[in-house]
């Protein structure tokens, strides 16, 4: 049904996205892999430079990967944070950069005007090959993201959050939270940004992701000259395994609130697991289809103990977790969290209904156009299959795969992956 | 007409790129209801969504939050759908929907591959007038949207720091409450109350009805007009104006809260687009905000954050498209070492330099800069098109507004942003809340309460 469905989409709109959502890839001349797609109707550009520099990479220096990212934009070649900040939002462009647990980035958004695009394509590239570190702009960075670490001690969600990573991730590099902790930020010196961009700021380790109405010729062109001032550098190592999942524990931290914040689970997959599509397909069902799950009928539904009732797989480079969340007012904590339990056990030990997963795949295939139907949407997609080396034809094939899944795999994934005895139950509230 | 201001603003864009603004179809059928249309085919999807004229503001005292609370029932059932049908088709038909509720809209929406709309048809319209309310379910509701307004509102020092200041800042007007509603009036909702409410303004002739996407004007039309132009019309009685009271010198609170950091927020009492009588004047408060805070070049950013490092974060912004007056609003943190006093005189210096200063040729070409390039990039959303649309027209302004923005954006002057810094932001009409941290008594405490689940 879905297949016909798509050839439909590939004759009828031959210049949209779908035809256009075809990944063309190349090196630039010291090796970058570039990622591009070519969309049409827009007179813009969204351009993404992706690193293997997030904070699985800090070692022991706990945020230093988000703060050597955050410093990029504060100085560059002969620029001030001033100058490169009227030089990118002259021409309406916009800079982003940030960091997550396997990588660091930087994007910008132009209109494609030659004029104005060159602008900001030539700022972008100071940024990434000619960063200042300027020891008064880091100093003050620094005393920034202190106060944003402050700011966090305030959140018993966000509290809950860095617990949870901890319990299940112990001394590996997804343990710690990707903005650092006082204690780690503290100790930076400028210095240590320096070689933290030196070793993973390299041409070795970039790729470059654009999307836009750009012709190939000129993407070339410019992925080229965007990164060709970076070092060569070294591909660092792969991150280590993460460890084995072991009995659950059950923490509870006392914070002033008058929610407790629940967070459960364990270790789960990773983006390349032979069990993704199953585990993803169940998750869906469990948790993951919003209004409809399974957690979000029982907790919410039913019985009114929380807003939001969810649980996700995030996958990554190694397994990434597998979370369940809710939030209840602090009396009824035990009971939010034992219908979370049983709804879980539950569904490990029986799996879904067929009818159940007749829904999900056709929810999940239904709105499967709704993924990448814009710009932003679709450089994250491309942005993860190149830097998670995923196929090609990822999204084309995306559909087949959802539809292979029956009730047996799922049960099965779930029984090997998310035993209930070894989840992990975090809370963070008052009593 | 918009090619000439292209030119002025940015004289090496080819107009070509901007020409292509996209019409929108306008039909009003009989009972009332108007439907908006803009083609978008760049993908096969569509955006379907409803607009209704009431939110927090339409509120009398007593039930403030009951447009919310009736939008979390609307997903409760109707005779023909029950509880959970609606979420569910949808869902299946590869749909995501939601809601929202404002001060002045609720909405509903479903974004579908195009060839369901028809799909978020039938079910929008059957419960514009047939949801049937039970006493159970909103018992049961009533729990979630506490739990709601406990994670949004009771447990967050700042949205609290908020509620308090728009309560201070506002004597008479609507905008006093907030959206979620306060607490004992949520506690007290019957559903009675919520019956009344949904008659009083659940009907076509208080309704707009907006689709983006992958799809004809025409068959949209047809569409439409199968599912929505059968229902009846109600009586709207036009909401009271509940004017605020002009202010007459400062506000101040002080808000001592739990919490690691101190905050400042301050307002000045402005007009609205629909309630200014030079509308130039709202596009100049505009521009004016994005002087203050329209990135990182920005004046708060350049010299608070920046510059004098008196601040780790400091913002501004104005929306002209409420339905009654609003503030101007500014907003910081201060840096280690410095306090909100020190920040509500940098912000106020800031205000004051650009009353008594032309600002600069290039820092209004940039705000201007930006303003066209969002243009550009707000197309690539369905949703946010949308949105904009459906919003103008349901707080009063018309969706019209959309395609001027840009242009009127352009006409404002250096001299225009200084007029209304000075008319409007002034001691008289200020409000300010102090958040002032204090400790979180109880001591954080890692307890592990055992090995294994948790034992009931």
């Amino acid at each position: 049904m879905h297949i016909r469905f798509i050839a439909l989409i590939l004759v009828v709109f031959s210049h949209s996205v779908f035809s256009a959502a075809k990944i063309e890839t190349w090196q630039t001349s010291q090796g970058s892999p570039v990622f591009y797609v070519e969309t049409k109707g827009l007179p813009m550009v969204d351009i993404r430079v992706v690193f293997d520099a997030g904070s699985a990479r800090d070692g022991y220096q706990h945020g230093i990967a988000a703060l050597t990212s955050a410093l990029l934009d504060t100085g560059a070649a002969e620029w001030s944070a001033d100058d490169i900040a009227q030089r990118l939002e002259s021409v309406g462009a916009r800079l982003g950069s940030g960091v997550s647990k396997d990588t660091a980035w930087v994007s910008l958004r132009s209109l494609t005007e030659e004029k104005l695009l060159n602008k900001a394509l030539q700022t972008m590239q100071a940024i990434l090959t000619k960063p200042s570190f300027n020891e008064a702009d880091f100093q003050r960075e620094k005393g920034r993201t202190l106060a944003g670490l402050k700011h966090r001690e305030e959140s018993p969600g966000a509290l809950a959050n860095i617990e949870f990573l901890k319990v299940l991730y112990k001394d590996h590099p997804y343990a710690h939270p990707s903005s650092g902790v006082v204690e780690t930020v503290t100790g930076f010196a400028v210095a240590d940004l320096q070689n933290f961009y030196k070793q993973f700021y390299v041409a070795n380790n970039a790729r470059v992701v654009i999307v836009g109405d750009i012709d190939r010729q000129h993407a070339e062109k410019i992925a080229q000259s965007l990164i060709a001032g970076l070092a060569a550098g070294e591909k660092p190592e792969s991150i280590a395994a993460v460890p084995v999942p072991e009995k659950g524990v059950t923490k509870h931290i006392q914070f002033p609130s008058t929610q407790t914040h629940v967070l459960a689970g364990l270790v789960g997959m990773h983006r390349k697991d032979k069990d993704y599509l199953s585990l993803y397909v169940g998750n869906h069902i469990l948790g993951g289809s919003g209004l409809v799950s399974q957690l979000f009928g029982e907790v919410r539904e039913k019985r009114g103990l929380a807003y939001s009732a969810y649980s996700y797989f995030s996958p990554l480079l190694r397994k990434g977790p597998f979370t369940m969340g809710l939030q209840t007012r602090n009396d009824q904590t035990s009971q939010a969290v034992e219908v979370m339990q049983n709804t879980l056990t539950a569904f490990v030990e029986k799996g879904p209904t067929e009818t159940a997963l007749l829904a999900a795949k056709k929810n999940i295939t239904g709105g499967f156009a709704m993924r990448f139907d814009t710009n932003s949407k679709l450089i994250s997609y491309v942005s993860m299959i190149g830097f998670y080396q995923l196929p090609l034809d990822y999204l084309d094939t995306f559909q087949q795969r959802v539809d292979a899944v029956t009730v047996e795999s799922i049960k099965d994934a779930f029984k090997r992956r998310v035993q209930p005895e070894f989840i992990n139950t975090i809370t963070v509230g008052g009593e | 007409m918009i090619f000439r201001v292209i030119l002025l603003a940015l004289v090496c864009l080819p107009i070509s790129a901007y020409s292509s603004s996209v019409k929108v179809h306008e039909r009003t059928f009989k009972n009332g209801l108007k439907v908006l249309v803009k083609e978008d085919h760049r993908s096969p999807v569509v955006v379907s969504q409803i607009w209704y004229k009431v939110g927090s503001s339409y509120e009398p005292g007593g039930i403030t939050g009951i447009s919310h609370m009736l939008e979390h029932m609307m997903f409760k059932g109707t005779k023909k759908y029950p509880a959970g049908e609606f979420s569910r088709i949808v869902a299946e038909n590869g749909g995501n929907e939601n809601a929202f509720t404002g001060r002045d809209y609720t909405a509903y929406f479903q974004t579908m591959e195009k060839s369901r709309l028809e799909v978020s048809f039938e079910l929008e319209a059957d419960r514009m007038r047939n949801i049937q309310l039970d006493a159970t379910e909103l018992k049961k509701e009533l729990e979630v949207v506490t739990e709601e307004r406990r994670m949004r509102t009771d447990d967050k020092p700042r949205s609290k720091t908020q509620e308090y200041f728009m309560a201070m800042a506002f004597s008479n007007s609507p905008y006093k409450n907030p959206v979620i509603g306060w607490p004992s009036d949520i506690a007290n909702y019957q559903v009675d109350d919520l019956q009344a409410w949904y008659e009083l303004w659940y009907a076509p002739n208080n309704a707009t009805l907006v689709i983006v996407g992958d799809v004809k004007a025409d068959d949209v039309f047809v569409l439409a007009e199968k599912y929505f132009a059968g229902i009846k019309t109600s009586d709207i009685k036009p909401v009271k104006p509940q004017t605020e009271i002009e202010q007459h010198g400062v506000r101040k609170t002080t808000i001592k809260l739990a919490a690691k950091l101190p905050y400042i927020l301050m307002g000045y009492k402005v007009p609205v687009l629909n309630t200014i009588e030079d509308e130039s004047e709202a596009y100049a408060l505009e521009v004016l905000a994005g002087i203050l805070d329209g990135g990182s070049s920005a004046r708060l950013a350049s010299k608070l954050v920046r510059g004098q490092q008196i601040a780790v974060s400091a913002g501004a912004g104005y929306s002209m498209m409420s339905r009654l007056p609003e503030m101007f609003m500014l907003d910081a943190t201060p840096a280690e070492g410095k306090t909100v006093f020190d920040l509500e005189y940098a912000l106020k210096q800031q205000v004051y330099d650009i009353q008594r200063e032309l600002v600069s040729e290039q820092e209004l070409q940039r705000v201007k800069a930006q303003v066209l390039a969002s243009a550009v990039y707000e197309r690539d959303s369905n949703f946010y098109q949308a949105m904009q649309l459906g919003m103008l027209e349901t707080v009063g302004i018309g969706w019209e507004k959309v395609d001027e923005y840009v242009e009127k954006v352009n006409q404002i002057t250096a001299e225009q942003v200084r007029a209304v810094a000075r008319k409007y932001l002034v001691e008289e009409k200020l409000n300010i809340a102090y958040l002032e941290p204090q400790p979180l008594n109880q001591k954080k405490l890692v307890r592990k309460v055992a090995g294994g689940r948790h034992a009931h």
